[in-house]
Formats: C-alpha cells, sequence, structure tokens
C-alpha cells in the first residue's frame, strides 16, 4: 500500500518536474488519436449503415414468393423490431381509355422503417418527404406512370377491381437503388386495398417482403433465426445485398476506414516508444539515488510499473476524454457534411481506448523503464558506470507482438493486419539497413565537410542504434503516412471515375432488331454519343458439360448458386468488351470471331457456380437451345452504370433468339424532352431515368469520401505529433551539445545550420525509404485488399522525400528553437 | 592598453515566485593581460555565475563586463559568440565534448566555426602537445575523464585565445589526474600568454594563481 502510495506520488512529483510530461503527452496523442477514429469511424460507419438501411427500407428483409407467416412479423415483434410489410408484382392499371402495364407495390403504413418517400400532391404542390404508404382508398403513381395514363390528381384509378383515388405523385422511393431495371412505371398502393383488388389469385406473381428495423443485437438475432427458418422461395436480405456499386463504395469505406485506425495506432506506438525512452534516460539518476538509498529491484520495479499504470489511466483518461470532444465536433461536422444524422458513439471506443494505452505502454514503455531496475547504486557517484540496456530483440519482439495483436484486433481481418505488420517489420529492417550503409559510408566521407556540415552530419553517424532507431521511426510515421496519401488517392480518383459526370442517366430498352438503325439514327440526331446497343435474352441454365443442372444440383455452392442456377437471367453479346471489362483468365474472342461460340463469364458469377474455362454451358433461351464453351472470366466494374452481363455470348451468338436490345445513354437537361420524342416515335420503348438512383448513389460516395478525407487529415495531425515525439525524444542532448557550441563561439546561423543538415538528411533518409516502402506496402493493398490496379507513383515518392525532408527540419528547428533564444549557460545549467 | 578584463558594478540577480534571489551583488575588478585569477568561494557564493558573466554566457542584470576592451553589453548574442570564437577558450568541469566528434573533430570545432581554412593541421598540433597523438579518432566515450579534459583543453587552446576560463577544471577527475591536468593548463598559459581564469574549490589550486578573489553570498571578500 505504501508502495503505491509512493509510486502515485512519484508520478505527481514526475508530472510536476516536468520529468513525465512528454510521456504524458505522447500517451495523450496515442490515446487521442486511436480512440478519436475509432469514435469517429465508428460513427460513421453506422451513419453509413442506416445510409444502406434506408436503401433497404430497414435493417434487414425477407423476401418470399408466397405470403410470409403470421409467425415471422410476430417473433420480429417480440424480439422489440419495428416491421412493416410490402408486396409487389406486376398489373394493369387503367383510367378511362389509358392501360398500362405498372409495377404495383403495396405497402403498409409503417414502410419504410429507414428512409422515406418523397411525393408531391399536386402539380403545383411542394415536395414532402413522408413515412409510411398511400391512405386506403388512394393511390401514389411514378412520373412516367401518370404521363402514360394521362391521369390527374383526384381521378379514380382503376387496379383490379378496386378504384383508387390518385392522391400524389411518388417522386422517390427509399428503396428504389435496389431494383433500378424495374421497366414498368410504379403504383404505390395501401397494404389493406389490396385484396379489395382481387389481383391476389393462386399463381399470381407477388413477391412479399417483410422489413424489421431496430436495435443491432435484435436485428442480427432476427437474421439468425429467420436464416434457420428459412422456406422454399424466401430470401434475407441485408445492406450486404444492396446494389453491388454501393455495396462496393461501403465496403472500401470500411476497409479504408479500418487502415485508418491502423495507422493511426502505428504512428500511436512509435510516439510512446520514442517517449519511453527519453523517459527512462530521464529516470536513470533518481533511481540510482533511490538504489543507493537502500531500495531493492524489485521495489523500484514496482515504482516504476506503479508509476506507468497511474500515467496510462490519467494518459488514457484524458485523451478519451479529448477524443470524446473531438467526435463531437468533427461528428457534427461531418453530420452536415453527410447530409445524415450520425448516430451517438457507442461506447466499445472508451474501453478500447483503456485498452490500447496499456498494452501500448505494456510493449513500448514497459522494457526501459523496467531496465531502471538495474541502475547501479554506482553512478550516484560515477556518471561514467554502464547501464544494462534490455535486449533489444527483446523490446523489438514484445513491441511487435503487442503491435501485431493491436492491429489484428483492430483491423479485424489477419489479411489486412498482416500486410500492415509485415510493411511494419519490412520497413524498419529496410530503414535500418539502408540508414546503416549510409551510416558507414558517411563516417569515412564526413572529413570533407565543414564546421556546422560536420557537426550536424556527424550527430547522425552518432549512437549507432539511436540513429538507426530515430529514422526507422520517422520512416515508420513517414511510411504509414504516405500509404494513407497512396490509398486515399488512388481510392478517391477511382471513386471519382467510376461515377464521370456524363455517366448514363438513362437506360433505353426494349428495342427490336428491326428498330436498331432507326434508333441509332434517332440519337445520333439529337446530338448524343454513339450508344451501344446490347443485344439481351432471358436464359436458363439447362446443363453444364452435358450433365443437366437444377437450383439442387448446387445444394453444396451455397444459396446463391442455387438461385443462380434455379433463376432466369440476362444473355448478352458483344464483339468487343468495354473497358469497364477486365480478362481475368483465358482469352477474350477476337473482334470478327466466327464459328464455334464461345461465352465469357464474370469471375464471381463463375466461382459461385464452380465453372472452369473449357467447360460447355447449355442454356434454354424461351424454348430454344443456346450451348457455348467457356473462354474467359472477366471482371466487372458494375460503377460504370453501363449495361453489363454476368454472361456473355461471342459475335451473333444470339442470332435467331428474339432478343431485345439495351443501351445506357448521358442525356444532359437540355435534351431530356428528347426522350419523350423518342418513346413517342417508337412506343414500345422504355427509357428508364436513372438520375435518380445515380443521385442517390453519388452522395453515398460523396459521402463516404468526406469520412475518409475527416479520418485522413486526422492521421496526418498524428503523424505529425509523432514526427515532434520523435525529435523532441533526443531534444536534451541536442540542447546541450547546441550550447556547448555556443561557447565555443558558434553564431546562431551556424547552430541553425548544423540542426537543420542532421534533421534534412534525417528526413531524406526516412523520406527515401519510407516512399518506397509505402509504394510497395500499397501496390499489396491496392491489388490483394481493394482488387484496384495499381501503378508505380513516382511523384509521390518525390512527395515523400520532400514532405520527409521538410517535416523533420520544420519539425527538428521548431523543437530546438529554444537553443539560440536562452544563454548558452542557461541551456547547460537546465539539462 | 585595456585590461584583459574589466568588470565594473556586476549584478545578477533571479525572480523567485516570491522574492528576488540577489547571486552577485556590485563586483568590480580588473585582471591584465597574461595574469591567472583564480575565483574561489563556498557552494553557492556566486562563482559560477560570475564566470559564466564573464564570458557572456549569461546576461547581467546590472553593471558591466569589458573583455579586451569590448564591453559585452555592447554585443548580442551572436556577437558574444564571435568574440568567444576569437579570443576566448572555455573549460568546463564535465569536459562537454561533443560525443558525435572524435577528439580531432572536437578540437577542430571551434576553428571550423570561426572560417579557418586549414582547421586539421593546428588541431592535431595541439593534440599532440596534450599528449593524444595517438588518440587523435578516439571518441570522447572511448577516452578517460583525464583524457577528455586534455582534449577540452586542447580544444580552449587551439583558437590562441587572450583570455581562458575554467570553471573547476579537476572537478571529474581524480587527485593525481587533477594534478597532471592543471599542471598541462598552467603550462599552455604560460607558452602562450594567455590570462586565465578559473573557477575552484581547491585552494591549492588557487594558490597556483597570481590573483585570487574570493567570493561569499555574492559579493568580494577581501
Amino acid at each position: 500500500m505504501k508502495l503505491i502510495k509512493l509510486a502515485w506520488r512519484q508520478t505527481w512529483r514526475d508530472l510536476a518536474a516536468g520529468e513525465i510530461r512528454l510521456m504524458l503527452l505522447a500517451l495523450i496523442i496515442a490515446v487521442l488519436a486511436v480512440t478519436a477514429v475509432s469514435f469517429i469511424t465508428d460513427r460513421a460507419e453506422q451513419g453509413l449503415q442506416q445510409e444502406a438501411n434506408r436503401l433497404l427500407g430497414g435493417d434487414a428483409a425477407l423476401r418470399a414468393d408466397t405470403p410470409i407467416a403470421i409467425t415471422v412479423p410476430a417473433s420480429a415483434k417480440k424480439l422489440n423490431l419495428n416491421v412493416a410489410q410490402t408486396a409487389s408484382f406486376p398489373s394493369m392499371v387503367q383510367t378511362g381509355a389509358a392501360v398500362t402495364l405498372a409495377d404495383i407495390k403495396a405497402v403498409d403504413d409503417q414502410y419504410p422503417l429507414r428512409g422515406e418517400f418523397e411525393i408531391q400532391r399536386g402539380n403545383t404542390s411542394q415536395n414532402e418527404t413522408v413515412r409510411g404508404g398511400p391512405k386506403p382508398g388512394t393511390l401514389w403513381l411514378s412520373a412516367d406512370a401518370a404521363r402514360k395514363l394521362n391521369a390527374q390528381f383526384g381521378q379514380a384509378i382503376g387496379v383490379g377491381d378496386a378504384q383508387l383515388i390518385y392522391a400524389a405523385t411518388l417522386l422517390q422511393e427509399p428503396d428504389a437503388a435496389l431494383d433500378y431495371f424495374n421497366v414498368a412505371p410504379k403504383v404505390m398502393i395501401a397494404l389493406r386495398d389490396l385484396p379489395s383488388t382481387g389481383l391476389v389469385q393462386n399463381g399470381s406473381r407477388i413477391q412479399y417482403r417483410l422489413v424489421v428495423a431496430g436495435n443491432k443485437p435484435s436485428v442480427q438475432k432476427f437474421v439468425q433465426n429467420t436464416r434457420k427458418n428459412l422456406q422454399r422461395g424466401q430470401r434475407l436480405e441485408s445492406s450486404e445485398d444492396a446494389r453491388p456499386e454501393v455495396r462496393s463504395a461501403l465496403d472500401r469505406a470500411g476497409r479504408f476506414l479500418s487502415l485508418a485506425a491502423l495507422v493511426s495506432l502505428i504512428l500511436a506506438a512509435v510516439a510512446i516508444a520514442l517517449a519511453a525512452r527519453r523517459h527512462s534516460a530521464r529516470h536513470l539518476d533518481g533511481s540510482a539515488v533511490m538504489r543507493c538509498l537502500g531500495a531493492s529491484q524489485a521495489t523500484i520495479a514496482f515504482l516504476q510499473l506503479g508509476e506507468l499504470f497511474f500515467l496510462g489511466l490519467v494518459g488514457s483518461g484524458i485523451g478519451i476524454g479529448l477524443a470524446w470532444l473531438l467526435q463531437l465536433v468533427v461528428g457534427g461536422y461531418l453530420s452536415n457534411a453527410m447530409g445524415v444524422v450520425l448516430p451517438a458513439a457507442s461506447l466499445q471506443p472508451i474501453w478500447a481506448g483503456f485498452a490500447i494505452g496499456f498494452t501500448v505502454l505494456l510493449a513500448f514503455a514497459v522494457p526501459p523503464v523496467l531496465a531502471l531496475r538495474k541502475v547501479p547504486a554506482l553512478r550516484v557517484l560515477r556518471r561514467d558506470v554502464p547501464i544494462s540496456e534490455p535486449s533489444a530483440w527483446a523490446v523489438g519482439l514484445l513491441g511487435l507482438s503487442g503491435l501485431g495483436a493491436l492491429l489484428w484486433w483492430k483491423a479485424d481481418s489477419a489479411v489486412l493486419g498482416g500486410l500492415i505488420l509485415g510493411g511494419i517489420v519490412i520497413t524498419a529492417l529496410v530503414l535500418a539497413g539502408i540508414a546503416w550503409l549510409l551510416l558507414r559510408w558517411l563516417k569515412s566521407t564526413r572529413h570533407k565537410l565543414h564546421g556546422p556540415w560536420r557537426y550536424g552530419l556527424a550527430n547522425l553517424s552518432r549512437h549507432q542504434g539511436m540513429t538507426l532507431t530515430q529514422v526507422s521511426a520517422l520512416g515508420l510515421g513517414l511510411m504509414a503516412l504516405l500509404l494513407l496519401t497512396f490509398v486515399r488517392t488512388d481510392l478517391l480518383s477511382r471513386w471519382q471515375q467510376t461515377l464521370p459526370s456524363d455517366a448514363p442517366n438513362r437506360f433505353v430498352i426494349n428495342v427490336q432488331p428491326d428498330q436498331l438503325p432507326a434508333v441509332t439514327q434517332f440519337v445520333q440526331d439529337i446530338g448524343l454519343q454513339n450508344a451501344q446497343l446490347f443485344p439481351m435474352v432471358r436464359a436458363r441454365l439447362q446443363s453444364v458439360n452435358g450433365k443437366a443442372v437444377t437450383g439442387a444440383s448446387y445444394k453444396n455452392n451455397g444459396e446463391r448458386a442455387m438461385r443462380l442456377a434455379e433463376r432466369e437471367f440476362n444473355l448478352s453479346s458483344v464483339a468487343e468488351f468495354g473497358k469497364d471489362n477486365t480478362l481475368v483468365a483465358g482469352e477474350f474472342w477476337s473482334k470478327n470471331h466466327s464459328g464455334a461460340l464461345e461465352m465469357s463469364v464474370e469471375q464471381g458469377f463463375a466461382e459461385s457456380l464452380n465453372w472452369k474455362l473449357g467447360d460447355v454451358v447449355r442454356f434454354d433461351v424461351a424454348g430454344t437451345k443456346l450451348s457455348a464453351k467457356i473462354t474467359s472470366f472477366r471482371k466487372i466494374e458494375w460503377e460504370s452504370f453501363k449495361p453489363n452481363f454476368f454472361v456473355v455470348i461471342s459475335p451473333n451468338g444470339l442470332q435467331g433468339l428474339s432478343a431485345s436490345y439495351i443501351s445506357a445513354l448521358y442525356v444532359p437537361k437540355d435534351k431530356q424532352n428528347k426522350m419523350d420524342d423518342l418513346v413517342r416515335q417508337f412506343p414500345n420503348l422504355s427509357v428508364i431515368d436513372i438520375e435518380a438512383v445515380l443521385k442517390q448513389v453519388r452522395s453515398t460516395v460523396d459521402q463516404v469520401s468526406r469520412v475518409v478525407e475527416s479520418v485522413f487529415y486526422f492521421s496526418l495531425f498524428a503523424g505529425l505529433l509523432v514526427l515532434l515525439a520523435a525529435v523532441q525524444a533526443s531534444q536534451d542532448e541536442r540542447m546541450r551539445e547546441a550550447g556547448v557550441m555556443r561557447v565555443l563561439g558558434a553564431s546562431k546561423k551556424q547552430l541553425r545550420l548544423a540542426q537543420a543538415t542532421e534533421f534534412a538528411s534525417l528526413g531524406l533518409l526516412a523520406g527515401l525509404v519510407a516512399s518506397i516502402s509505402a509504394s510497395v506496402i500499397a501496390s499489396l493493398i491496392a491489388t490483394k485488399v481493394f482488387s484496384l490496379p495499381w501503378s508505380f507513383n513516382l511523384p509521390l515518392i518525390m512527395y515523400g522525400v520532400l514532405g520527409g525532408t521538410t517535416l523533420a527540419l520544420l519539425a527538428g528547428l521548431w523543437a530546438t528553437r529554444k537553443v539560440t533564444q536562452v544563454p548558452p549557460m542557461e541551456t547547460l545549467r537546465s539539462l | 592598453m585595456s585590461h584583459a578584463i574589466n568588470v565594473t558594478n556586476l549584478s545578477k540577480r533571479v525572480q523567485l515566485p516570491a522574492s528576488e534571489l540577489c547571486i552577485l551583488n556590485d563586483v568590480s575588478f580588473t585582471i591584465e593581460q597574461g595574469q591567472t585569477l583564480a575565483i574561489v568561494g563556498a557552494s553557492g557564493s556566486g562563482k559560477s555565475t560570475l564566470l559564466a558573466l564573464l564570458a557572456g554566457l549569461d546576461s547581467a542584470s546590472e553593471g558591466r563586463v569589458e573583455i579586451l576592451g569590448i564591453d559585452l553589453n555592447t554585443l548580442d548574442e551572436d556577437g558574444r559568440a564571435k568574440l568567444r570564437g576569437e579570443k576566448v577558450g572555455f573549460v568546463f568541469q564535465s569536459f562537454q565534448l561533443l560525443p558525435a566528434l572524435s577528439a580531432l573533430e572536437n578540437v577542430m570545432l571551434p576553428l571550423e566555426l570561426r572560417g579557418d581554412n586549414k582547421p586539421e593541421i593546428a588541431a592535431r598540433e595541439i593534440l599532440q602537445q596534450v599528449g593524444l597523438g595517438e588518440r587523435l579518432d578516439h571518441y570522447p566515450r572511448q577516452l578517460s575523464g583525464g583524457e577528455q579534459q586534455r582534449v577540452a583543453i586542447a580544444r580552449a587552446f587551439v583558437v590562441q585565445p587572450a583570455v581562458l576560463f575554467a570553471d573547476e577544471p579537476t572537478g571529474n577527475l581524480d587527485t593525481e589526474t587533477g594534478r597532471a591536468v592543471i599542471d598541462l593548463l598552467f603550462e599552455l598559459n604560460q607558452n602562450s600568454g594567455t590570462t586565465l581564469v578559473l573557477v575552484t574549490h581547491d585552494e591549492r589550486l588557487a594558490a597556483r594563481c597570481s590573483k585570487q578573489l574570493r567570493l561569499a553570498s555574492g559579493q568580494i571578500v577581501l
């Protein structure tokens, strides 16, 4: 108990004396960085998840082709979940003489549970956002449905047997992005009106959906329970099943945010390691005096560990508190930027903050601090007695283990954590190796330099271990920053590229073969870019390599494979693939291919069905058989918004089959009315406005970019603090020596020149190796984790070297600025 | 001819939270070129402060210090550093060698700082004189305390200073080594005609100087 009190007193005494402040500051910065990033990423991820859920209309949905048993909503309600139900099916609707095929969606007054409808109740009314579908007896029409029916507000519209009043125009529904390929105009009715329409009959193609929302554990429980009891024709949807382009954006964002947190974690650990060295060095005398006064090794160890414990408690506490305040500010900004209300941060990062604080202290601060117990009492009399330092291997291994454990935990992915840790070890080794070679060279060439230059460079080759540590630490900090820059730049530019401002905003579908020349001509006449028209047929899988297959044949390949094998899907045929298709295996056919039919399959699709190159697959296309040999696998960039197909047949492969054609166009605002002319001229065509969908996806991508940017700036700030800590770790020595140089007659300019030479060289060295390592690791992450192509980026490497040199120079000169302002005697005395 | 050192009404006070502490109070004296002066006194009497003020390492609260006729008050920090580089040498109790530099480089440094073109020749020569001709490339950590102090003395004398300040030059050395170092210091001083000002506790060392200045509570005791 007495020792605990003593450790507590020692902590405060050291704090008051300023001895321990740098260590505390480094710990606060460490915990602040990681915890704030955790808070922010936690909130941003929750926000993004909510956004994804908004697209789904809830947190999870059960889709079924038969009415959903009453027990399912009952069990959801038991879990305190909100429940909403919908039913959709195609049917004719009519008003007077006008009749059109529409997609009817019957929703209850709870739907959607996430997000809202945007409607307009009159020609001149303001747009409204509402929750809950139309009131019984009324309906909402999409703009094209209203146009096709020539419907007026208040008019009765016939849906089956029922006459429902046109009450509002449906401008946007939350889950529109889920099925924007839906061709038909939309009609929204109240679920309670569904029986009166008389459209629910045996054999009706009705799709029932039950959507739930509520707290996360309950939703997970519901998903688990429902998955276990999934009936035939039923399917569970969560935000992961949302549109592939939205999903991949979210997925990348999640990975990137984890990466940003990992980078902060590395920076934090580097800062702690540097601060701990300084702490230990400054405690040598005190410990020697205590040994002299009779303290045992165990007592010194207990006191030092006790001090670290209190330091961890205070530092982590302050760091977490500051992180909490910071996330309030950044969260407010993010909320504005994202245009969504971010949920409050969870408590998990608080405990994680303490865990990180103590783990980093344990891995990086304990070894040098524990070494204090071995300080010989003789040091009180003779300062030159050797001090036993902890084994560099043991310290390195402990530090790496601690870091590895934290990385694994934070990354939640062994691959990502492993890559980062591998990068650290390799970088540290490469940095140390190159630094060592350079130091040897410096030693032999230093005599060619003079005065401040020589002194500046000489400082690099002194205490080899210390310099290697410094270069490695600086290099690691820089590498982390550069890695972030590499990946961020790449990601953001990729996202920008994937959604260009002239991304298609209209799909034209159902073009018949005989209309091809006329439609192409029309598009050209109104001044639009040449539109590529893709033939499309609905096909069902029949056999692979002569062996008949059904859904059951893929029982072992999972639910997706079974679904793919059972359902009809679109087949197309092209002579040449666009840039959004990348060859993964095999070979694309030549432009003028003729002869035996070949097919190219999307990689993921092929993997699901276990298809191999050379397999011969037969489809049934409206009664006609179509066989082709798989000659290539492709990767598709769904974000291109161009029509893309899982399975594509070689040129002329769809001849003789009743194919229709589809095209995607970018139609500028001033030409959008021309699309009405197109439909008037070719009444069988449907022009789908995907602008709304694009708007949703683009806004999601924008939000993701903003979160990533915020987190990046925060990590950059943490990185700068680490650079300062690295310079400050050796500040005492530098200040003392600068004082001596002043006594020997060095001018301020000469002193600054010497410091500048050293810091610039240090930064240059660290920057160079960090740039190269970051480039290599980034290429691994880009290709293995993000599945993005990678190219060597020379300007960024130059930027890294210049940035490293400048940062080290500025930070170093700033940290040692006092040396030239204080009389030399004061500098010498204060140390 | 001006004095080597002329001190007039020199005071140094520092502000404490509750009061003002007077470390040096109204001190005046002169030393002629080539003289040796020992500043003696108990701990806390203000010896080291006086030495720091004489060498322009610290600034006075009041009064004036002239070195070779130059009033230190008229010089800024860089001006005082330049004067030290050209005219003044310094030997510290704790040697204060730069650990990154070899013995030879440590001695070359003040010459390089003042812009000498061939600093190595003079540095080698003086290291030979202090008996370290064989240890030119050794780093401070590879040298004993006595050897380090000899390097420090060589570094002080290499600029052929007009005035040399020494702060407890034997304070960190055993008696035998201390005596050898002092012999060396006086020998070099005699050969070069330098004015030597040293701070010491050692009465025997003080007795070897041509003049003694005793301090008590920041004042000269006669």
